[in-house]
């Protein structure tokens, strides 16, 4: 009997662990348990009425009655309270190193707007979207019950927001992410609504849907390549860009000679490496993140074969980690464009100042490349609060929802860090021309992130 | 189990339950997946289709590298449970601090200008650095959270590890940041490729290696050739009749706890050497890994975890390309009809034997002559995305064999449950 327990003990302590992390997780994730219906018909409303009225509300007298609340209703804040948004970020976890830099943008874009109309913002805590629908239906019917907050500034991941978006939306929020890139989100950018495209869901992230085409077309027109290979790392954001360069490439004429994967987490990319080697392919695609990129990029130069591949990463890769590595030299980069030089906030901030402020905060360069579009996305709603915020005579503001919705439909020529924005009808905010970047020195990261080679603008 | 059932005087009767004719696949389908896979990548081999010897020289090399991380890391979890029966899923944190710390200070040396100019020297002072941050975080842990559960049951210090691994991770992003953290190259002369025994591998590889090895002898004679050594081997004998010798029971636990995590510390070195990325999560999956390697030697016995790590490592590099790879070459229809006939009567021969392995063997056989037949193969895509999926179901095949590790458990008389 004792050799029987003996021999089942590590699976008792294995069946331990799966237990207390299923429980963990339920933990985190169960914030509310009673199901909230999320059909959305409630709050779909036609938001192309009034985009004027916006901006004119600001310059009258203080009323003394409160105005009547809109569609989807009105928050009201009393003298001397703060104004309610939340910020909903994945900030524990593997993917912490996207979503913490987004979170920090926000926080630092509150410190530089300062108040509005007398009144503070309060970002609240805790909120975070655990990169996984799960941790996005959660926190967004946090968000959703609480009527006081008015708008969002997330997720880091498409998954998250499929799963928040229509939460938020059902609740008259807005919910504006720096770093959503699937095309389901918003719109194909040809006038036609993703399927996950709700109301009030707004961002300043680049669409992703033409990034493996531009890559594609970089490869095979410009660098004159014909045999690709792509790495993904089983991310629904990395295997859909990889996947998406490969139908371009191949209908281009090219041939993908060997299309493969890494676990988050590997370490020896020897193996991986090797078999794709052994395909001798001229051009290795691998929009995938850190640290399994920055392996990657090490290891590839002791593998025999890969002396003259050409080596292509994607926005994942573009930070400041990756890019210090003398192994990421010669590197080419696909995604947004990252040279913000002078660009400034219409707080005044530009990425210098930006960078130095997140530097003397947190004591590290931002882990991910999308600070600045979380910087931009917060400066865009509290600038929109601060348009349609009425004071009213006893010192309590007067914000109404779909005027804030009105504001944002209503973007135009608004100064980012990261450019100027500009809102489509189904929320894309940002710039959405693609770009590869050549980088040569590891000690000159600028440089790098400005060295355009290419070009790719989705309507020509 | 399946021969026991026959009933003598009618041998056509066999009685399946359904547990039984499950367990009855999995064998002839595990036997069936490993011929072919092997059988595959050899094939392929001399076809010319499959890896260079340089590559699978190649693939072993960095398979030895991470496997000698993993079993310095095994080592803290085998000596803890030796120790105290429970398993300590603290000790991926225990190195990952070690990394971390030893990153700073690698970082500082590089800005120094030591780390390019007296390189040895610097690494030293980094070992030391992460031995001691990796010890004290260990013995840390094991004095504010294990000591007061000393008398509780097992189940308890077990979840309170697994709290403690949180608190440490999260802590660790709060204290330094979330971005992945890359040590300096190592000079020159340890990047370059030298050749050694027939094997083209770097430097750094080399000194990887041999620096495992170093601290696992040394451990290794420190356990067994010490005063202190033998009275851990004691305590994780019998607490009780150890205490009542005179040995001091707590001080032998903290002692293991620190060797434990100074071997972490080593390790955490090296990884900054081979792999140079670390972040806080950098703990969480080679602290699994090297559990599985302490399991796979046989939990509680050191040089069943140097070797299970090592085994572990070369699996996982080796593991997909020998398998999975060998899978799309196709067995010639010739072959699979040779099979086939043989399968049959190898069946027979093994149920009038009763010697339920040849029937499975023959089994085996027949599948694969149906696959031959048949003309099916399998081209797995994503080949090494699946190298945890071959080193678990490894394991999982050594445990159905050897239950207690290939090396065995040493555990005292006292019962472990």
């Amino acid at each position: 009997m004792n050799a029987t327990l003996k021999q089942w003990l590590p699976w008792i302590a294995v069946g331990a662990v799966a237990i207390i992390v299923i429980v963990i997780i339920a933990v985190n994730s169960g914030g509310d348990d009673t199901a909230i219906d999320t059909t959305t018909t409630s709050a779909a409303v036609d938001d192309t009425t009034t985009t004027e009225a916006a901006e004119d509300t600001t310059t009258t007298e203080a009323p003394d009655e409160k105005p009547e609340p809109g569609p989807i209703g009105a928050v009201e804040v009393a003298a001397g309270e703060k104004i309610q948004i939340r910020s909903l970020q994945a900030i524990s976890g593997d993917v912490a190193f996207l979503g913490v830099p987004n979170q920090r943008g926000v926080e630092l874009a509150i410190a530089d707007y300062g108040q509005i109309k007398g009144h503070d913002v309060d970002l609240g805590t805790g909120l975070d979207d655990l990169c996984s629908a799960e941790g996005g239906q959660a926190a967004g019917q946090t968000i959703a019950s609480d009527d006081k907050v008015i708008g969002t500034i997330g997720t880091s991941c498409s998954g998250a927001a499929t799963a928040a978006s229509p939460l938020i939306s059902a609740a008259g929020g807005v919910l504006i992410s720096p770093s959503n890139t699937s095309p389901a989100l918003t719109s194909d950018l040809q006038g036609t609504a993703g399927d996950s495209y709700h109301v009030g869901y707004y961002r300043t992230a680049h669409n992703d849907l033409f990034q493996g085409a531009a890559v594609a077309d970089f490869v095979f027109n410009q660098l004159g390549l014909t045999k690709a290979a792509a790495i993904h790392d089983g991310d629904p954001y990395t295997q859909g860009l990889a996947g998406a360069f490969q139908a371009a490439f191949e209908e281009l004429g090219g041939e993908v000679v060997a299309f493969t994967a890494v676990n988050k987490g590997d370490t020896d990319m020897t193996g991986v490496l090797t078999e794709v080697a052994q395909a001798s392919p001229e051009v290795l695609y691998y929009p995938i993140f850190m640290p399994e990129g920055g392996f990657i990029a090490q290891q590839a130069k002791d593998v025999a074969g890969f002396e003259n591949v050409t080596m292509i990463a994607a926005d994942g890769l573009l930070t400041d980690n990756f890019m210090e590595l003398p192994e990421s030299e010669g590197t080419y980069f696909s995604g947004p464009n990252l040279d913000y030089g002078s660009n400034a906030s219409e707080t005044g901030t530009n990425a210098d100042t930006f960078l130095a402020n997140y530097e003397a905060a947190y004591g590290e360069a931002p882990s991910a490349a999308f600070w600045a579009h979380s910087y931009d996305a917060t400066v865009l709603l509290l600038s929109a609060i601060d348009s349609v915020a009425v004071e009213l005579s006893d010192g309590s503001l007067f914000i109404d929802r779909q005027a804030v919705r009105d504001a944002l439909n209503a973007t135009s020529g608004f100064a980012g860090i990261i450019g100027t924005l500009s809102c489509d009808e189904f929320g894309d905010c940002g710039a959405q021309r693609i770009s590869v970047v050549l980088h040569e020195d590891s000690s000159d990261i600028a440089t790098g992130k400005g060295n355009i080679v290419f070009e790719f603008s989705p309507n020509g | 189990m399946l021969m026991t059932t026959v009933t003598q005087h009618s041998a056509r009767t066999f009685r399946f339950s359904w547990t039984d004719s499950f367990l009855w696949a999995i064998r002839v389908f595990s036997v069936f997946v490993i011929v072919w896979g092997f059988v595959g990548t050899i094939a392929l081999g001399f076809e010319g289709n499959g890896l260079t010897l340089a590559a699978w020289q190649q693939l072993f090399v960095a398979g030895i590298a991470q496997g000698s991380m993993y079993g310095l890391i095994a080592l803290g979890y085998s000596m803890v449970y030796g120790v105290l029966g429970f398993i300590n899923f603290a000790h991926g944190e225990v190195f990952m601090v070690g990394a971390i710390v030893g990153f700073f200070a690698a970082d500082a040396l590089f800005d120094a200008g030591v780390w390019e100019s007296n390189f040895i020297i610097a690494i030293l002072i980094v070992l030391v650095v992460s031995i001691f941050t990796s010890t004290f975080t260990a013995v840390l842990i094991e004095k504010i959270a294990y000591r007061p559960l000393r008398n509780a049951p097992r189940l308890i210090p077990l979840i309170t590890s697994i709290g403690i691994s949180f608190f440490i991770q999260n802590a660790v992003q709060l204290l330094v940041g979330p971005a992945v953290k890359t040590y300096p190259q190592p000079p020159d002369w340890l990047r370059d490729q030298i050749h050694f025994l027939g094997f083209a591998v770097t430097g750094t590889t080399i000194l990887v290696v041999v620096m495992a090895l170093l601290s696992m002898a040394g451990l290794w004679l420190f356990v067994e050739r010490t005063p202190t050594g033998r009275a851990m081997r004691a305590v994780a004998e019998d607490k009780e009749i150890a205490a009542l010798m005179g040995i001091n029971v707590d001080r032998v636990i903290i002692t293991t706890f620190a060797v434990g995590g100074a071997m972490a510390g080593v390790a955490a070195i090296l990884w900054g050497m081979m792999f140079r990325g670390v972040s806080f999560i950098t703990g969480f999956l080679p602290g699994i890994k090297a559990f599985t390697a302490a399991v796979l030697g046989g939990i509680g016995n050191i040089v069943g975890a140097m070797l299970g790590g090592l085994l572990l490592g070369v699996i996982e590099a080796l593991g997909p390309n020998v398998i999975l790879r060998g899978w799309s070459w196709q067995i010639p229809v010739a072959l699979g009809l040779i099979l086939l006939v043989v399968g049959i009567g190898v069946v027979l021969v093994g149920r009038a034997m009763k010697r339920k392995g040849i029937v499975v063997l023959g089994a085996a056989s027949i599948v694969m002559g149906l696959a031959g037949v048949t003309g099916f193969t399998v081209e797995v895509p994503g080949l090494s995305q699946l190298k945890d999926v071959v080193s678990f179901t490894a394991l999982v095949l050594v445990l159905i064999f050897k239950p207690a590790g290939l090396f065995g458990e040493q555990l005292g008389k006292e019962d472990r449950a």
